[in-house]
């Protein structure tokens, strides 16, 4: 059943949730967590379908906020939608002055106790912690993307990053990394470089080469392909390559040194998959901090003029002071 | 490399799933309804969650004239009929180019032979790499012969760091005895950690739940004892009868088919003491330590009831009763309902029995576990506020409606003080994409994994049976007949006054 409430605030939409759940026979109330969804009116109707299909998964209360004009008179009209899936969902269309208060609203409507989760949709804040959305959440949830600069985005979120971010670039690379990791488990040999192909300024592809970067102590080369997505990630081994190559965005095949190649099923993943994915864990993601940290060292050596000569480093192709003292450099060339 | 030193592999890394490694799944009777139903559908599944490996091959075995096409046909109608998630074309390219049938019967030596060179080609054409697991959906009296031949023909022989495992179905024997010898031709071939025992109950989300819900939380653990449980229930309904199973079940019973495996399993789970971890091991020695210590009611007359199903009308629709059934002797006395009392003999247990019972054509589907309070010592209410309060409860629904409800008493509104039970439910999540995965799912998973938390080891089965054997004896040398009870009711009388001598009543699920 929905609910309209115009001109409203947020007692009146809280007292209309409790109104709503008795009318629909008072399920039960199994919801886990509060889902923030920062959207605009375009974008409202993808973005909510996508957390309510995740509902069923994680019973969540749902809050849409939707910023409109911040010219004219401050206010708030609602939707309170209830019974269809397993959790609860509102609208709040927000105008004039309160677009820039919006977790005035939303703090009275969180569920008690339980975490919060904020995700952006479209484009991002560039810090999104220190966002008034942000800070009261446990979890932010970005999609570099879906951002209008995909790279600039990426880095914004590099270089801000605070405990409880993460990207859905990131978890669009989850099927690729745990096929990669188990291509490697059945590998005795060290892994000397690599590269990695996809769509100009694809955000995963950014990602995985940090990632790769980061855990292999290795330089990845990063080339452009015309995609879809993530076409083709290499390790080169004194054995061959390990790859995994996808070049039409649903079937990959699986290359290990010495082997037959084989086909394996790698699709690109729907946005509700990809948030079910985020949601089933609330806790800082430790691979992703660590690769992100690998990306903003990685650019702001970049930036900098290269120290002449200081450091002869084997790879001095590019310095990466971090990923030296990286554990996993020496357990890669003891392996 | 080991999974040990991947660089890429990292404990803090918990959004990678655990992908099985090289490995073969070799199906024998894969004409049967469970193979068509949950075994390839459960395949298809994993696969398209991403959990198999590439290269990961299906090799069918059965006494049928197909070519390898004609089994993967089989297997696509199968998956696209019963699969969870939604069917791919990608998936199924990735999955048929290991499809591999083999055709033949079970004392065909030349078909064994065929199968070895199979698997052989497998390793160098998939790269399965000798690790091969044996799913034996076939009848039990067909094992020896199986396992012999698996053994004959030097496929359950892993060479250097490969393995071989051996899957089985329930039920494992009839009695004591039949476990022994089955576990005797079985552990024969393979060593013990290569046998998975499957109860598919032990997969179920909601049954691993109890283990979470037990120890990981504070309030629960404290009031689980004698102290403050009066009793608990455990019922396996069915709302279904025998259907086309006579040949199965007539002989075999409610006790053997149900009680033996997934009931006393679950009494396990709700009453062993806490393990030192998660582990496999540490788990086993706790169920088979509260298995050790339980025994049937000494007197099993008053303490245990049977019973068989007779004509009535069940959800709406006229059935017939078990002795209408076709292939049923009229004479047949095998119970299709049974109900016992258990006592666990240990401190934390003592004088709280566990009534266990299970049947088929009775109200409805369900499978819970119910732990029922004692009442509060003293009630500061007169005697009229507390007529409608009953006893506690905490009821663990594993199916249907997965989740847990607590009951307990409410003040009713408006009146000066009157106090009557309240439900409080929680509801496990739906049917979304990976939500809740079948049993058969996480079942294959783990055998390729190599990870037995879930299977019971031949003692635990054997145990079992020494807590069921008893009852089973008694009800065999007894002259009754099992009493009729009309079906789509809640079972006979005589379960209702076996509760009733003990000043309880079974809850209504």
């Amino acid at each position: 059943m929905k609910t309209d409430l115009t001109d409203t605030n947020a007692s009146e939409v809280a007292a209309a949730l409790v109104r709503a759940r008795r009318a629909v026979g008072s399920p039960a109330m199994g919801m886990v967590l509060t889902l923030v969804v920062v959207t605009d009116d375009a974008h409202s109707y993808d973005a909510m379908r996508a957390a309510a299909a995740i509902s069923s998964e994680h019973p969540a209360r749902v809050l849409g906020v939707i910023r409109r004009s911040g010219r004219g008179s401050a206010g708030l009209d609602a939707q309170v939608r209830i019974g269809n899936g397993s959790g609860e969902a509102v609208l709040l269309r927000l105008r004039g002055e309160l677009t820039h208060h919006a977790e005035s609203v939303v703090l009275p409507l969180l569920l008690p106790d339980s975490p919060v989760v904020v995700w952006w949709p479209g484009q991002a804040p560039d810090d999104p912690a220190a966002d008034p959305l942000g800070a009261i959440a446990q979890r932010r949830l970005t999609d570099a993307a879906a951002g209008r600069s995909k790279s600039r985005a990426l880095l914004a979120a590099a270089r801000s990053y605070t405990a409880g971010d993460t990207d859905l670039a990131w978890t669009r690379l989850t099927p690729w990394r745990a096929l990669l990791a188990a291509a490697l488990d059945q590998t005795d040999a060290p892994v000397t470089g690599g590269s990695i192909s996809a769509e100009r300024g694809n955000p995963s592809a950014t990602l995985m080469r940090a990632w790769l970067e980061d855990r292999l102590g290795v330089d990845i080369a990063l080339k452009t392909s015309t995609g879809p997505g993530l076409t083709d990630v290499r390790l080169t081994t004194p054995r061959g390559d390990v790859a995994l190559v996808r070049p039409d965005g649903t079937s990959a095949t699986f290359i290990l040194p010495g082997e037959a190649d084989r086909p394996v099923a790698l699709h690109r993943r729907s946005l509700p998959e990809l948030l079910a994915e985020d949601l089933r864990r609330l806790d800082e993601d430790d691979i992703y901090a660590a690769t992100v940290r690998h990306l903003a060292a990685a650019e702001s050596a970049k930036a900098r003029p290269r120290p002449a000569t200081k450091k002869a480093t084997p790879k001095a192709a590019s310095p990466k002071p971090q990923a030296a003292k990286e554990p996993s450099t020496s357990k890669e060339t003891s392996a | 490399m080991s999974l040990h030193d991947n660089p890429l592999r990292d404990p803090q890394d918990r959004r990678l799933p655990r992908i099985a490694g090289p490995s073969s799944l070799v199906l024998f009777g894969v004409t049967g309804d469970l193979a068509r139903k949950k075994l390839i559908p459960a395949v298809y599944d994993l696969a398209n969650r991403g959990l198999l490996p590439p290269g990961f091959s299906l090799v069918g075995f059965a006494r049928r004239d197909w070519e390898d096409q004609d089994f993967a046909q089989i297997v696509h109608d199968a998956a696209k009929q019963h699969a969870r998630t939604p069917f791919r074309e990608e998936v199924w390219d990735q999955l048929s180019e290991g499809m591999r049938f083999v055709p033949g019967s079970f004392d065909d030596d030349d078909a064994f032979e065929r199968l070895a060179e199979t698997i052989k080609t497998l390793d160098a054409e998939r790269g399965t790499r000798g690790n091969h697991a044996f799913y034996l959906s076939i009848p039990p009296s067909a094992f020896p012969v199986v396992v012999g031949q698996l053994k004959e023909h030097g496929l359950a022989q892993a060479e250097g760091d490969s393995w071989r495992r051996v899957i089985i179905e329930k039920p494992f024997g009839h009695d004591l005895k039949s476990a022994q010898e089955l576990n005797a031709v079985v552990s024969e071939v393979f060593d013990r950690e290569s046998v998975f025992r499957i109860d598919h109950y032990l997969g179920k989300e909601t049954v691993q739940n109890i283990l979470a819900f037990r120890f990981a939380n504070g309030m629960f653990e404290p009031v689980w004892n004698s102290h403050h449980i009066d009793h608990v229930q455990i019922t396996m309904a069915e709302d279904i009868g025998i259907g086309g199973r006579a040949g199965y079940y007539d002989g075999i019973g409610a006790a053997r088919d149900v009680i033996q495996n997934h009931l006393l399993q679950l009494m396990a789970l709700v009453a062993m003491e806490e393990p030192v971890s998660f582990n496999a091991y540490s788990l086993r020695i706790e169920k088979q330590k509260v298995l050790a210590k339980t025994r049937p009611a000494e007197d099993l007359d008053a303490h245990t009831a049977r019973g068989q199903y007779a004509e009535g009308w069940a959800g709406g629709e006229k059935v017939i009763g078990y002795h209408q059934e076709s292939d049923i002797p009229a004479t047949s006395a095998t119970e299709t309902f049974a109900a016992v009392r258990l006592d666990v003999q240990t401190r934390r247990w003592a004088g709280v029995p566990f009534y266990l019972r299970t049947g088929k054509r009775l109200g409805r589907r369900v499978t819970e576990v119910a732990v029922v309070f004692k009442r509060a010592p003293h009630l500061p209410f007169s005697k009229t506020a507390t007529e409608e309060l009953g006893e506690n409860a905490l009821v663990m629904r594993i199916q249907p409606d997965e989740g847990v409800t607590l009951r307990f008493g409410a003040k009713v509104p408006g009146t000066a003080m009157e106090i009557r039970d309240v439900n409080m439910d929680f509801a496990y999540g739906g049917a979304f994409v990976e939500s809740s995965p079948e049993a058969y799912e996480r079942l294959i998973l783990d055998v390729l994994l190599g990870e037995p938390p879930l299977f019971p080891q031949h003692e635990e089965v054997e145990l079992a049976w020494e807590i069921l054997d008893p009852v089973i004896e008694h009800w065999a040398a007894s002259t009754h007949p099992p009493d009729a009870y009309p079906s789509g009711t809640w079972g006979p009388k005589s379960a209702d006054d076996m509760l009733a001598r003990d000043g309880r009543a079974w809850r209504r699920p």
